[in-house]
């Protein structure tokens, strides 16, 4: 199963990622090889058999109790932050 | 004389310090000696806390003076750099994460501490835990201590390390699909991946979160049991965790394997085994029917299929967690002019190869027109995978194969080719897939003296009993006793 180059471009740009030239002709590249192994899945019939999602052996874990608890301050949750002004964080405009 | 304190166990260190014989502070001062006179070398830590350290040994000593007592009490450890530390900087392996300051503790961090353990600091990995030779850390590669020019494996490629070269006394590693394993086994020393949800996941940087579990990389089997029964435990923080009571795992640790029957799958000897591994496992198989276990082959169909189902979920997964990675909350950031264009170019300058590489894999996987081929498709494998497992562990008590095909390859050997370094996990996949419990320990050496994995699997919340086949064996045999050469030479040339 080989990539187109177009593909790639709109995949990289699904995933928010800025790629170089260099980078496009490659990801096209080794994604075609393991896309091309992993076709292998499909030869092997699955049409009843339900998909797992979680390895969870067990029952879900409960909710705890609805109790408040000692959170981060806003300096700490602003802490690692770029940029930050007045108690925000600080990005460039949307549009 | 090489001072041989960093190389004690966890538990022959606790009896010295129980008795006095040995204090928190002089067995924290060796391994920071010992460190110190290898490290440039191993390059196993990214953080080092060498103050912190200290002063931490010296709280240990004042408590066991005044009569206290803590399961890991004065210990040294060290943290795989994906496990959150409070005040202390956690980069995941990763530019985009550099300088990174948690505001908080891992839950499995926070119950190391409260059991009285030293943190030392944090290990070297590849990014994110994507890798197999951490080769893939954005900072610099990890060093076997057995050779120098091969990798220790991965991801958890530094913690394996250090324990191998005495750089801490035991470490937390991350295994998705066999990150602590196949270091474990390629360093030479034991590494524990429990059962998915039996140890909290809160403050473990995810990767593929349906995958993604915290295990114990140490020198011996009884290290492992000491260090899963603080581990191990509910977490309200964590809603997968598992909930019910859990056994004294020492108490599980004991040498009669009379009635145990040991499954060896039929493709665990396969022609793309080493053939030096393939032997060291034969032998193994004959020393555990020695033991009194009855060996019995057994077919798992679909286990050829597992590389194939991990590299369609696993990367699936982490294009989703991976996306909260964006130049404003936290983390390294590109100057862009608009929000969009400050996210691409965050992600495609903070990202390194591998990393990139999955996200694309991944976010191909659940797009719209191919969900159902590909990652779907591989959640219906995964599924046949477990029921696998389950015909199997209804005829034997539990399933053993290599740890890794080959011992450790020599640094660079597969950065070139994804694919090809994607099979070293290929015996560590399937376990992980299914969300078993599986162990490695040291079960001989190559003709290069490179150290060989052997992996015991058991189903669901059953390590008690693979606690006690890997103890079996491991008393039986002397492989666990090793150390690397090169750390004695080392110190020798740093005393003299």
């Amino acid at each position: 199963m080989a990539l187109t180059r177009e593909e790639v471009m709109h995949i990289a740009a699904l995933a928010h990622l800025e790629l170089s030239e260099a980078e496009i002709a490659l990801y096209q590249e080794q994604l075609s090889a393991i896309l091309a192994y992993a076709a292998a899945l499909q030869q092997l019939d699955t049409a009843d058999i339900p998909p797992t999602e979680t390895a969870l052996s067990v029952t879900r874990a409960p909710l705890r109790e609805d109790e408040p608890e000692a959170t981060l301050s806003p300096a700490e949750a602003l802490h690692n932050a770029p940029a930050r002004a007045k108690g925000c964080f600080v990005a460039p405009p949307t549009l | 004389m090489p001072n041989s304190l960093p190389d004690l166990t966890i538990h022959a260190a606790l009896a010295q310090l129980h008795s006095g014989a040995l204090t928190a502070t002089a067995l924290t001062q060796a391994v920071l000696d010992r460190i110190l006179a290898v490290d440039n070398h191993v390059r196993a830590y990214l953080t080092l806390d060498p103050e912190g350290a200290l002063k931490q040994a010296a709280a240990a000593d004042a408590r066991y003076a005044a009569g206290e007592r803590a399961p890991l009490l004065g210990i040294p450890l060290a943290l795989k750099d994906n496990l959150s530390t409070r005040g202390m900087e956690t980069t995941c392996g990763s530019r985009i994460l550099e300088h990174y300051i948690p505001p908080f503790d891992a839950t499995v961090v926070a119950r190391l501490k409260a059991a009285g353990a030293i943190i030392l600091g944090k290990t070297n990995m590849d990014e994110f835990a994507m890798g197999s030779s951490t080769e893939n850390s954005a900072f610099f590669p990890t060093h076997n201590p057995w050779d120098l020019t091969r990798v220790p494996g991965g991801s958890s490629g530094g913690s394996a390390a250090a324990v191998a070269a005495g750089e801490a006394l035991g470490a937390l590693g991350s295994d998705t699909g066999g990150s602590v394993r196949q270091p474990a086994a390629l360093c030479g020393i034991v590494g524990l991946r429990p059962t998915y949800g039996l140890i909290s996941r809160y403050g473990l940087i995810a990767f593929a979160s349906s995958l993604d579990q915290v295990g114990p990389l140490t020198r011996d089997v009884t290290d492992a049991a000491l260090l899963l029964n603080v581990l191990a435990g509910h977490d309200p923080r964590d809603g997968t965790s598992h909930t019910g009571a859990l056994p004294d795992y020492t108490a599980a640790l004991h040498s009669d394997l009379r009635g145990m029957r040991i499954g060896v799958p039929a493709n665990a000897l396969i022609a793309g085994v080493q053939p030096a591994v393939a032997q060291a496992v034969r032998a193994a198989l004959e020393q555990l029917a020695a033991l009194g276990a009855e060996i019995v082959n057994i077919d798992l169909p679909h286990d050829e299929h597992a590389l194939a189902t991990y590299y369609l979920i696993a990367p699936a997964e982490a294009s989703a967690n991976l996306a909260r990675f964006d130049g404003v909350r936290y983390g390294y950031r590109a100057e862009a002019e608009t929000l969009d264009a400050l996210i691409s170019r965050t992600r495609g300058e903070g990202f390194g190869p591998e990393v990139k590489r999955r996200i694309m894999l991944g976010t191909y996987a659940l797009s719209a027109g191919y969900y159902d081929d590909y990652y779907r498709k591989a959640q219906q494998v995964r599924t046949l995978i477990r029921q696998d497992f389950e015909r199997a562990f209804a005829e034997v008590d539990l399933i053993v194969n290599p740890t890794s095909p080959t011992t450790a390859f020599s640094l660079g050997a597969r950065l070139d080719d994804p694919l090809q370094m994607y099979l070293a996990d290929l015996f560590t996949l399937a376990q992980a897939i299914a969300g078993l419990p599986a162990i490695s320990v040291p079960c001989g050496y190559d003709a290069d003296g490179l150290p060989i994995g052997l992996q015991f699997a058991a189903p669901p919340l059953q390590e008690a009993r693979l606690l006690q086949a890997a103890y079996a064996y491991e008393q039986a045999t002397a492989w666990h006793r090793r150390h690397p050469e090169f750390i004695y030479t080392q110190e020798g040339e740093l005393s003299s």
